[in-house]
This record gives structure tokens, C-alpha cells and sequence, in this order.
């Protein structure tokens, strides 16, 4: 049995649901947004990822009709959404504050849309009701949204925000007021709830291993633009820039300049006057331009003796150790004053740990670890 | 335990010094008779007599006197027909303009809140005075409107009952203010935005969420206009004509026309009680918010 892989972007059949066409947002001289294309695909979870002011909120309230462009359209099934105001679309919207009527019961503020659109009392309540059951909230449905927790707070909004059936449901940083233990297994919550009702998701958030736990595609954004918009873990394991590489986990950047030595194969001189890398890269670069290798520190191996058959090998010594517990992150000075981070997971006590502070050891990796990216 | 004990100890004595004290004077007098003396009642307390003889001089004649004459339970109701009506008025003109001040840009509100406050810099019988100037036959307002040819003979304004309503709107209405823009102000902008987003036009997500959450500051608005308005003295005579019936004015008079005391006390008595009513709520109200907020 064959499970069909789920990836319409790569289907050029597919129409997008939601199609942003050079959109620009501007407030006064400020650019929130900057020429935007980008399609988005239904049943899609698909998160905006970037730092603060990077205009991805500004991205998800133009979807939900509270700001307009300035320049360029926005397409929602095909239909041009600029003059449709926001009580108007077949989106919700489940804020970062969660907004919550006060005034009004659990069962009241999940019941607030659906009574919006006249349907009928009993109709009403079954889809209240089964709203509730999704998210688990039967027994608070009578409560006011003070008298529960932030994490029931949460699932309220998520089920007031699914209950009209939206097209297309955007979640405004929706776990950022939980702790991290109840943030984790919210994640999974939502992605089990967006696999249940089928409805395309558009998550705005600022923590990446949020947005690569649930999204079927991350969009790193910055300044208004987005620079890359990926799979999680293409998002990770092939970067298409420094800031990409750098904004996504923790990575080594060496600067250096790249000499091709076979195909798709270079000879990376650094300033260290050390022995040159050798890097397997697709993306082609020309002789003697200047580049970066982006390794992750898990695939940099530790090694207390020389080893032999390797690509790469560096020796160092050891500066600092992170210990996280599953993990240690050893950080490795080189004789130049460069530090690399290398990553090795924590199989033993630590009181047997191999390396302590100051030993001098050996840095290896592959030449297909790293990726090469121009400058 | 006594830093406690002082501590609660302060209100008490305060209230007990300016409101209980001298309110058993009053009551007191209220009970008593009135007489060509000074002051005008009697029976005063005589050691010589002892507390038993002077209690027993005392009655509820003048109580049962104001149930007699028609003209103070006229102008009981009178007084409350215009204490609910300004106070609506009040409330009308009032929280379009808190509304507005609580949307405006933050770097302007402190300036807005100063201009509503700003009359209180003035004496408020220079404003009725000034009030006098713009509503009389031959006032600006009669002035204006006749240089722009709206009309063609002076309104009669002062002296009648919608002078007095022009007058205590305007007196009050930064009573009915402030309250209501404390509530919007603590309004998040974005449940005005879910409203919208769930499928409400902007008018009733005005009714469905801005009113309900603002509650609290219009009772507080009301009941903080609607207690003063209700003894109003100085606008009803002032602004107010020789028909407009306030028991402010009746009590005045009753003091200080007739000099009689006994039942001057009576209608002040009286009047407290009513307004005890409206105290009550309002006090309930302010607890309810401080809860909810907690």
C-alpha cells in the first residue's frame, strides 16, 4: 500500500486556494510587505516563520481583510478579495490574545459566528456541541473564559475559529502564551484537528521548531519578503542563504573561496591556511568566488584521535561544552581563534563523557554534510 | 492587629464625623417643631430636664405633613422625571465623545482628557452664569441664530425646563465621561476585530461587544450623574423658570423663605433615603466590576 504523498506545489495542475500576486503593504514610508507572490495550496498547513517586524502578521491580517494592499492583489479561489470586507470571507482568524468575548460563556463565544449567519438553534448547538468535543472542552461550556486556563483559553479560539467551517483558518502566533510542555502537545493537537477537518491552515510564528513540527511548508520571511518557502526539512537541510541557514537551528558558517574540482564537486580555501574542504554542492559557483559553508553542528563528528578516510578533518580544542541532557554541544577552538560547533548525542553518563574542557580532538565531516552558498 | 484596627478605624471615624453626626442633626430637627427663636425650633436639649423629657417633645409630624401637601411629592417626582431624563441625555450626548477620545490616537488623549476636565478650573456658577448669557432672549445663541436667518423671533430657552437640561448635561458630563472612557480604553482593539472576522458588520459589533463591555462605565456614569442631579439646587434656579418643580429648590426654599427648619430636615431626610436606593446599586456595580477585573 501506497500512501499518495501530499505535495500540490510540486503539481503544476494544482490551483492554489490562496494566491498572493506582488502585494505591497506599506504604512507611511515603512514596507511591511514587499512585492509578494506566493501561492498557497487547500489543505495546506502552511506557516509563515520570520522575526518580529518581519511582516508576516501583516501578511495574515490581509488575508483576514483587516488591512488592504497597497499594491498588487490577493486571490482567495480565485476571487479577488480586495473589496470583500472581513465579515464577508470564508476565513477565520484565531488571534494571539485569543480575544475572547469576556462578556460571554464558552458555549456563547463558540455559538458568536454561527449566529451570525442565521442558522438555526439546533443546528446551533450541534455544531457547538461538536466543536467542543473536538477540543475536548465539554465540561467548561458553561464558563466564562476567566474562570478556565490559558490552555483551555486556546483550544476555545481554535474551536470558535473552526466552527464555521472556514476555507482557510490563520492562527496569529496561537501557542506563544503557553509553556513549553503544553505548547508541544498542542502542536500535535492542531495538526491532528487541521488532518480531521481538512481545512488549509496559515500559521504566523516566530519559533521555528513550532513551524516545523506542524507545517506541511515553512515561508521564512524577512523585511517584508520572503526568502525561502520549503518543506520543513529542505527548509533545514539544504538553507538557500545564510540567513535562512542561520535563522533555522544552529549552524557552523565558514567563510572561504570555492574552487571546483570535480562535478558539482569544490575545494573550499579558508583564511585559516589550513588544508582546504572538500564540499559536495548542486548549487554551481564559479572559480575563485568567495562562499559559505553552512554545516550543522549534529553533523560535525567529535573525535579524540585523528581519523583517517574522512573528507574533512580539523583539529581544535575543546572551549566550551552545552549540555542539554539528549545532547552536548561542544564548542571547538581552532588554532586561527574560529569556533565550530560540533553536536553528539549523550548515549553515556556524563560521568564517562569522552572530551572535557580543553582536550584537544578532532573534527570530521563528510563533503556532502555541509551546503555551499554563494555570497 | 491595632496597625489594623487603626487602619480601619480612619474611614470610620470620618464618615461617622461628616456624614452620621451630622445627619442625627438633621434628623433630629426634622422631628422637631418649628418656633420664632433662633434657631427656629424647639425643643433644645436641657440638662436640667434630662434626655427622657426631650425625646419625648419629639414626632414625625412634619413627615406626615409632606405626605399632606401635594407640592413635595410633586416635586420628588418632578426631580426624578429630570434626574432619569438628563441623565439619559447625559449618557447620549456623553458616550459618543468617550468613544472618540477612546479611539483617538494615544499621543492625543491626554490632551482630550484635559479639555473635558478643564471646566472645573472655572467656579461652576460663573458657567450657569455664562450659560444665562448664551440662552436669554437676547443671548448669543438668539443672536446667531437669527444673524443666520434660521429664525425670525427669539427662542424662549432660559427660564424653562430645557435650559435646566442644557445646563446639567452640560455640568455633568464629564461625570458620565470619564467612566465610560475608563471601560473603553481597557477595550482590546482585536475582540472588535474577532467580532468582525465571526461575520458582524461594524455596527453590531458595536452592539454585540463594544456595549456589553462597557457596561460597567455607563451605570457608573449614570448613577454618578443621576445621584447629584436628583438634589439639584443651583441649575433648576438658576436656568430653571418659576413652573420647573425640583426638591432642591422646594428644600431651599423651606430653609431659608420660610425659615422653617423642622421640615426643610424632613425633605432633606427624605431625600437622602431616596437616594440611598441608586447609592446602593451604584456601590454594587463598582464591587461587580473590581471582581470581574480581578
Amino acid at each position: 500500500m501506497t500512501i499518495p504523498v501530499f505535495e500540490p506545489w510540486n503539481d503544476p495542475e494544482a490551483k492554489p486556494l490562496i494566491q498572493f500576486q506582488n502585494v505591497t503593504k506599506r504604512f507611511g514610508d515603512f514596507t511591511a510587505i514587499d512585492d509578494l507572490t506566493i501561492g498557497i495550496y487547500e489543505k495546506e498547513f502552511f506557516a509563515l516563520l520570520g522575526p518580529s517586524g518581519c511582516g508576516k502578521t501583516t501578511m495574515m491580517r490581509m488575508l483576514a481583510g483587516f488591512e488592504t494592499p497597497t499594491e498588487g492583489k490577493i486571490f482567495l479561489s480565485g476571487q479577488d478579495m480586495a473589496p470583500v470586507p472581513p465579515n464577508k470571507r470564508a476565513t477565520n482568524m484565531m488571534f494571539q490574545s485569543y480575544a475572547l468575548f469576556p462578556h460571554l460563556s464558552i458555549w456563547e463565544n463558540i455559538a458568536f459566528g454561527l449566529k451570525r449567519e442565521g442558522m438555526a438553534k439546533p443546528q446551533i448547538s450541534d455544531r457547538v456541541n461538536e466543536m467542543l468535543r473536538l477540543t475536548r472542552l465539554e465540561k467548561f461550556a458553561s464558563r466564562k473564559p476567566h474562570q478556565i486556563s490559558g490552555g483551555q483559553r486556546q483550544r476555545v479560539a481554535l474551536a470558535r475559529s473552526l466552527a464555521k467551517k472556514p476555507k482557510l483558518l490563520l492562527l496569529d502566533e496561537p501557542l506563544g502564551a503557553l509553556d513549553k510542555k503544553l505548547r508541544q502537545d498542542t502542536q500535535f493537537e492542531l495538526m491532528d484537528i487541521q488532518e480531521q477537518t481538512g481545512t488549509t491552515f496559515v500559521i504566523v510564528t516566530h519559533d521555528q521548531e513550532e513551524a516545523m513540527t506542524v507545517a506541511s511548508r515553512v515561508a521564512v520571511m524577512d523585511n517584508g519578503r520572503i526568502i525561502q518557502v520549503a518543506t520543513p526539512d529542505r527548509i533545514y537541510e539544504t538553507p538557500n542563504s545564510v540567513y535562512v541557514a542561520d535563522f533555522i537551528g544552529e549552524v557552523n558558517i565558514i567563510d572561504g573561496t570555492a574552487t571546483p574540482n570535480g562535478e558539482n564537486s569544490y575545494s573550499v580555501a579558508w583564511k585559516d591556511g589550513q588544508a582546504p574542504l572538500n564540499v559536495v554542492s548542486p548549487n554551481s559557483l564559479s572559480d575563485g568566488q568567495s562562499c559559505h559553508l553552512a554545516i550543522r553542528p549534529e553533523k560535525v563528528t567529535i573525535n579524540a584521535e585523528k581519523p583517517t578516510g574522512v573528507d574533512n578533518v580539523v583539529a581544535g580544542k575543546i572551549l566550551d561544552i552545552a549540555y542539554l541532557g539528549n545532547l552536548s554541544t561542544y564548542h571547538v577552538e581552532l588554532p586561527s581563534g574560529a569556533v565550530i560547533k560540533a553536536q553528539s548525542a549523550n548515549t553515556r553518563r556524563i560521568s564517562r563523557r569522552a572530551f572535557t574542557w580543553e582536550d584537544t580532538v578532532w573534527l570530521s565531516w563528510t563533503a556532502t554534510a555541509g551546503v555551499l552558498l554563494a555570497e | 492587629m491595632m496597625r489594623r484596627f487603626t487602619l480601619i478605624a480612619v474611614p470610620y471615624l470620618w464618615l461617622l464625623a461628616l456624614f452620621l453626626v451630622p445627619f442625627v442633626i438633621v434628623f433630629k430637627i426634622s422631628l422637631s417643631d418649628v418656633a420664632l427663636a433662633r434657631p427656629p425650633y424647639t425643643p433644645h436639649f436641657d440638662w436640667a430636664t434630662g434626655i427622657w423629657a426631650f425625646l419625648s417633645e419629639l414626632d414625625f409630624e412634619n413627615f406626615v405633613f409632606l405626605t399632606q401637601d401635594d407640592l413635595y411629592w410633586k416635586a420628588y417626582l418632578s426631580s426624578l422625571k429630570i434626574a432619569v431624563i438628563s441623565t439619559l441625555l447625559t449618557l447620549l450626548v456623553g458616550y459618543p465623545m468617550a468613544y472618540a477620545m477612546a479611539r483617538a490616537p494615544s499621543e492625543w488623549r491626554a490632551t482630550l482628557m484635559m479639555l473635558v476636565i478643564l471646566p472645573f478650573w472655572t467656579s461652576f456658577l460663573i458657567r450657569v452664569y455664562a450659560w444665562m448669557g448664551i440662552l436669554s432672549n437676547e443671548g448669543f445663541l438668539n443672536q446667531f441664530l437669527l444673524w443666520t436667518g434660521v429664525i425670525s423671533e427669539p427662542l424662549t430657552i432660559l427660564n424653562t425646563n430645557t435650559a435646566v437640561y442644557i445646563g446639567i448635561v452640560y455640568t455633568y458630563l464629564p461625570f458620565m465621561i470619564l467612566p465610560i472612557y475608563a471601560a473603553l480604553e481597557r477595550l482590546d482593539e482585536s475582540l472588535i476585530e474577532a467580532a468582525e472576522d465571526l461575520g458582524c458588520s461594524r455596527l453590531s459589533a458595536f452592539w454585540l461587544v463594544t456595549i456589553p463591555l462597557s457596561k460597567t462605565g455607563i451605570i457608573a456614569g449614570c448613577f454618578l450623574v443621576f445621584i447629584p442631579v436628583l438634589g439639584e439646587f443651583v441649575i433648576p434656579s438658576l436656568l430653571g423658570g418659576s413652573d420647573t418643580l425640583m426638591i432642591g429648590k422646594v428644600l431651599w426654599e423651606e430653609f431659608f423663605s420660610n425659615r422653617d427648619w423642622p421640615v426643610a430636615s424632613a425633605v432633606a431626610v427624605v431625600l437622602l433615603l431616596l437616594l440611598i436606593i441608586p447609592i446602593v446599586l451604584f456601590q454594587r456595580n463598582q464591587q461587580k466590576q473590581q471582581e470581574a477585573e480581578q
